[in-house]
């Protein structure tokens, strides 16, 4: 249900058409990456690393390369070698020799399905077969799979050349990076403290879970050039890493962004894309790869799983007074975890005067993790609610309360220092309080319910778009951000709004990298804000052309003439106003065609706040939790369209509980990855969650034309802190370690169970 | 390598013949041969349900069966649902309910939905989810599947037929109709 | 002056000050102020003449886009932070 009103009086906006693209996705008609076909198409496939961590002394591809219907067979050597450094790429800052080497493994693999070489043939099939022919000599190291035996003095070394500015230019190790952030004075802090919590958490690796697997089709011209179809969230990322990995100049490669099913972070990299291109081009033959699930999880960028210890102090009336937090997250084989990020957002929605957090980022021999919705913050909220929650419970203070009590505002400094502008945090907390959910009774045996919070920074970053009018009225919209949830939909309206046309009268178009100026990725939370912001202009610059027109045809300047509820008019006898339609059928005498267009570099980024709240029930025998009730508040600065901006929230409370309850990486002692499938890596189905309640708050970011603020991440942040809590209340056990699974939920209830037992029996003595 | 077989299956009515390796799935038969790319492959090991079909009435996963298991049977695809000139209810429910973000579960739901309200046309909130419980999403926390699904059965029981057809239109919110539909059945 | 944030790790640069006044309409000449007052900071900030990859700016509150290009006005807050991405 949304929260607010439409004060502005919004034709387009804040309605719910149905989707532009919705009738091609219901009748299968919708062209997602792995349904392209090309005539003489060969399929590929990639020969992975079954050891966690091992050199390479050999690999021998003769055997491959002549099993009839083989074309082609690659590995590292046929790719150049790149520069060990971090560079600009998109969003991302990237290192570009590790990135060719998680693509294509140079002399040593690192973990549990790393990419080792890779084979075209006329089947897949066949291409199955080649992979079992290659033959590689490994020599075997120990595998090395938490961040404590990766800090431990004398670990095994996964990157010999790997530093960091704490241990010097002269030591080996496998930390990455430290981070710090102060603030005040730490040890006063506490000393202030009436109650002070602190505990070590423990979450484990998890998937972004995308149903569709990674794929690409590459095609490579004889001219140099080459094409390439994908499911990605950025197909301008694609581009320019590829170009990079390739050795090839970035606009020899175009990239068309086929519809993709779903991404959550996980599909702003690249793994098979430049494969596609390296094989078309040994092969001449357009190339199609795609990974297995098994292949999708043992070997596509999950999160890091973490070890977080985290201490927080509070007066007796409940104000925070002191945090202080050791945070070390899994980077995976190569170096950037999201830990920065995690440092960043662990107590963000709180104003607290005194503040240390200290951050690692540790590789270990597992994928190189890649973002996952809000990367690195559900790791720290889990942390940080959890123990905020048991700080409000000592003071007796109202969980929400607690949040109001200590919320930050406009003003307040962020962890990293700048104030925050206009902010929405206390608006969700008091939609919470205020909702029919929490103000329901809760009863019944083993049942509890849970607040959690949480903050996600979102981007900006560039975006470009066109909008052709046509000489019926009717308006093309060219952008190049992927729709992965709705939001040509909500583009189309923003445009349809400025023009004042109906929205089925504009037609968005999602294009590929020639045909469209630089957009950054569909991920970040940024599409409505950034790309919307571009469309909003675009359509303003082709409302600044017809008024143009409009004055040629009246004789009239174009200031005299005014726009506004679908009517271009001008003061004068015998000015008959006319619409966007009228206008359009007289293009040509006045001009000639009209295309308006913007591009950004957006600013003044809204960042996102979510607060949720879980009513649970625990099996007492089983510790199994069963979901009851779950709602969602979260400020979105302005819904487009309500009903996707409902689904993102609703999207991420079912990943959140999926992190929460079951999902998790299960490697063996020999560092090989035990539930590489959707059986065992569990993840919600719908027999496993309620209706999803949501409360949609809309507090407008300044300076945005239409106030939006990045919607598709923070939704995930709270839940898995909601639960633990919901837990606690339910059962009385702390849980610090996620996913709080039946087997490790029944063991911590079973200890308490038998030290109350225990105690109870030494009392009675 | 085996030599193909031709197999003759009624593909969404049509008597169909086609060519496939033994070793090819029932998926890879439609995708690959047959060119019906509406059904997706997730997991190929059953878990998913993106590549759900419908086969002599019960809907399974197409990479758990071979292609050369269809010969002689009668095989449904989300290809198969709409008519020329208007949606099935289930296809339209979806879109007005905007039960479906990145789109790739849609046709395995749409078929696990279609099975369901073929055997019976007016399940509970609980046997919705039941039946729909094979099928993964990871985009919309099912919340506005279900509801399209409560939808649909509620409008093909009240015999107000099938979807409006091709034609966009600004669809309404969430119907009333679903949420006394939702109240009134029994909670799992 | 304009008022510069010193980040945690950088504060051994400064003798341990959290806040220093330095001069410069943007970014780029705010950074040479700063390692003339206090060397070492050219190389922590910058790479091939811009701002590092990883690293953002915050100008008085909004995140930069213009790297050492970024205007400084004369009494702006200016941190320096970790840059992060989205998912």
């Amino acid at each position: 249900m949304a929260a607010s009103a439409d004060g502005q009086g919004y034709r387009v906006i804040g309605t719910r058409p149905i989707r532009h693209d919705g009738i091609d996705k219901v009748t299968g008609r919708a062209k997602y990456g792995a349904d392209y076909s090309f005539p003489g198409m060969l399929y590929g496939k990639v020969l992975r690393s079954p050891y966690a961590h091992a050199n390479i002394k050999s690999i021998k591809t003769d055997k491959a390369a002549a099993l009839p219907g083989v074309k082609a067979v690659v590995t590292a050597d046929d790719l150049p070698a790149l520069a060990d450094k971090m560079e600009q790429a998109g969003e991302q800052a990237i290192n570009l020799s590790q990135l060719s080497a998680n693509i294509l493994a140079r002399g040593k693999t690192l973990y549990d399905g790393h990419a080792v070489a890779a084979v075209a043939a006329t089947s897949p099939h066949i291409a199955d077969e080649a992979l079992r022919l290659i033959e590689v000599d490994y020599e075997v190291l120990p595998p090395v799979m938490s961040v404590e035996d990766a800090m431990k003095p004398g670990a095994p070394i996964l990157l010999p050349g790997l530093r960091n500015k704490d241990e010097g230019p002269e030591k080996q190790t496998n930390v990455a990076t430290h981070l710090q952030f102060k603030r005040g004075d730490i040890e006063e802090g506490f000393k202030a403290a009436d109650h002070v919590v602190e505990r070590e958490f423990k979450t484990a690796m998890v998937h972004q879970g995308y149903i569709e697997p990674h794929n690409a089709v590459g095609i490579y011209n004889a001219d140099g050039h080459a094409t390439i179809y994908c499911s990605t969230q950025g197909s301008f990322v694609v581009r320019s890493l590829s170009a990079a990995v390739l050795g090839m100049p970035e606009g020899n490669i175009k990239v068309v962004p086929a519809e993709i099913g779903g991404g959550f972070g996980g599909k702003t990299t690249i793994y098979l894309e430049p494969l596609s291109v390296l094989l078309s081009k040994k092969t001449g033959h357009p190339v199609k790869l795609t990974m297995t699930r098994a292949e999708v999880l043992r070997a596509s960028g999950p999160t890091s799983g973490s070890t977080i210890r985290c201490k927080m102090g509070c007066t007796k009336d409940g104000k925070l007074v002191a945090a202080q937090i050791w945070m070390a997250y899994e980077a995976g084989a190569f170096p950037g975890s999201p830990v920065g990020a995690g440092a960043m957002t662990i107590v963000a929605p709180y104003n607290i005067p005194n503040l240390l957090v200290d951050a690692y980022d540790v590789v270990v021999n597992r994928p190189k993790t890649a973002a996952y919705r809000a990367p690195g913050a559900s790791n720290a909220a889990m942390a940080s609610e959890t123990v905020i929650d048991e700080l409000a419970d000592k003071c007796g203070v109202d969980p929400c309360d607690f949040r109001i009590m200590n919320g930050a505002k406009e003003g307040t400094p962020q962890t990293a220092g700048p104030p925050y502008r206009r902010i929405g945090f206390i608006d969700t907390v008091e939609a919470i309080k205020s909702s029919p959910h929490y103000k329901s009774k809760l009863e019944g045996r083993n049942r509890g319910r849970g607040v959690g919070s949480g903050f996600w920074f979102n981007v900006g970053l560039q975006s470009s778009a066109i909008v052709n009018l046509h000489t019926d009225g009717t308006a093309s919209l060219v952008i190049g951000s992927v729709d992965i949830g709705g939001t040509r939909a909500a583009q189309a309206m923003i445009a349809a709004e400025v023009l004042g046309l109906d929205v089925n009268d504009v037609r968005p178009l999602v294009t590929d990298t020639d045909s469209i100026g630089h957009t950054d990725v569909t991920g970040g939370s940024r599409t409505a804000f950034a790309t919307g912001w571009a469309v909003y202009e675009a359509a303003q610059d082709t409302v600044r052309q017809l008024k143009e027109r409009a004055a040629k045809l009246w004789e009239k300047k174009p200031e005299e003439v005014a726009f506004s509820n679908g009517q271009f008019t001008a003061q004068g006898d015998g000015v008959k106003p006319m619409t966007v339609k009228e206008l359009a059928g007289r293009l040509a005498r006045t001009g000639g065609p009209i295309s308006g267009r913007a591009t950004v570099n957006a600013r003044g980024v809204g960042p996102a706040f979510a607060t949720t709240v879980v009513d649970v029930e625990v099996d007492p025998d089983t510790g199994k939790v069963e979901i009851l009730r779950a709602t969602v508040a979260q400020d979105v600065g302005k819904a487009i369209h309500p009903s996707y901006v409902e689904g993102q929230m609703q999207g991420g409370t079912a990943q959140g509980i999926g992190w929460a309850l079951n999902e998790e990486y299960f490697y063996d002692d020999k560092g090989i990855l035990r539930n590489s499938g959707l059986l065992d890596y569990r993840m919600p189905t719908c027999l496993d969650l309620p209706l999803i309640e949501t409360c949609i708050v809309e507090v407008p970011t300044p300076g945005h034309p239409l106030g939006i603020r990045g919607v598709g991440e923070v939704s995930i942040v709270p839940p898995p802190a909601a639960v633990a809590n919901a837990i606690a209340h339910a059962v009385g056990v702390r849980m610090t370690e996620l996913p709080m699974s039946p087997p490790r939920l029944l063991k911590a209830m079973l200890s308490r169970r038998g030290g109350a037992e225990s105690q109870a029996a030494a009392a009675g003595r | 390598m085996a030599k193909k077989v031709v197999v003759e299956a009624t593909i969404n009515g049509e008597q169909t013949e086609f060519l496939c390796e033994p070793r090819q799935s029932l998926l890879e038969a439609l995708r690959d041969v047959l060119e019906l790319t509406g059904s997706k492959e997730g997991c190929l090991t059953g878990d998913c349900g993106a590549c759900t079909v419908i086969v002599d009435g019960r809907p399974l996963c197409s990479c758990l069966m071979l292609g050369v298991e269809a010969q002689g049977k009668t095989v449904e695809t989300v290809e198969g649902l709409a008519k020329p000139d208007s949606l099935h209810v289930l296809q339209q429910k979806f879109l007005e309910h905007a039960s479906l973000q990145c789109g790739i579960c849609t046709p395995g739901f749409l078929m696990s939905a279609k099975a369901l309200l073929d055997h019976n046309p007016k399940p509970t909130e609980g046997e919705i989810r039941y039946a729909l419980a094979g099928n993964l999403c990871r985009c919309t926390g099912y919340d506005k599947i279900v509801r399209a699904v409560a939808d649909a059965a509620q409008t093909l029981a009240s015999g107000t037929g099938q979807g409006r057809g091709g034609r966009l239109g600004s669809g309404p919110s969430a119907s009333e109709q679903t949420e006394r539909f939702l109240q009134g059945q029994e909670v799992k | 002056m304009a008022t510069v944030v010193i980040p945690a790790q950088l504060r051994k640069l400064t003798g341990g000050k959290d806040r220093v006044e330095a001069s410069g309409r943007n970014i780029g000449r705010l950074i040479e102020d700063l390692d003339r007052q206090f060397p070492g900071f050219r190389e922590q900030l910058l790479q091939d003449g811009d701002v590092k990859p990883s690293i953002a700016v915050s100008v008085d509150g909004e995140m930069g886009t213009g790297g050492v290009l970024e205007p400084v006005g004369e009494n702006s807050e200016v941190f320096f932070l970790p840059a992060l991405g989205g998912g």
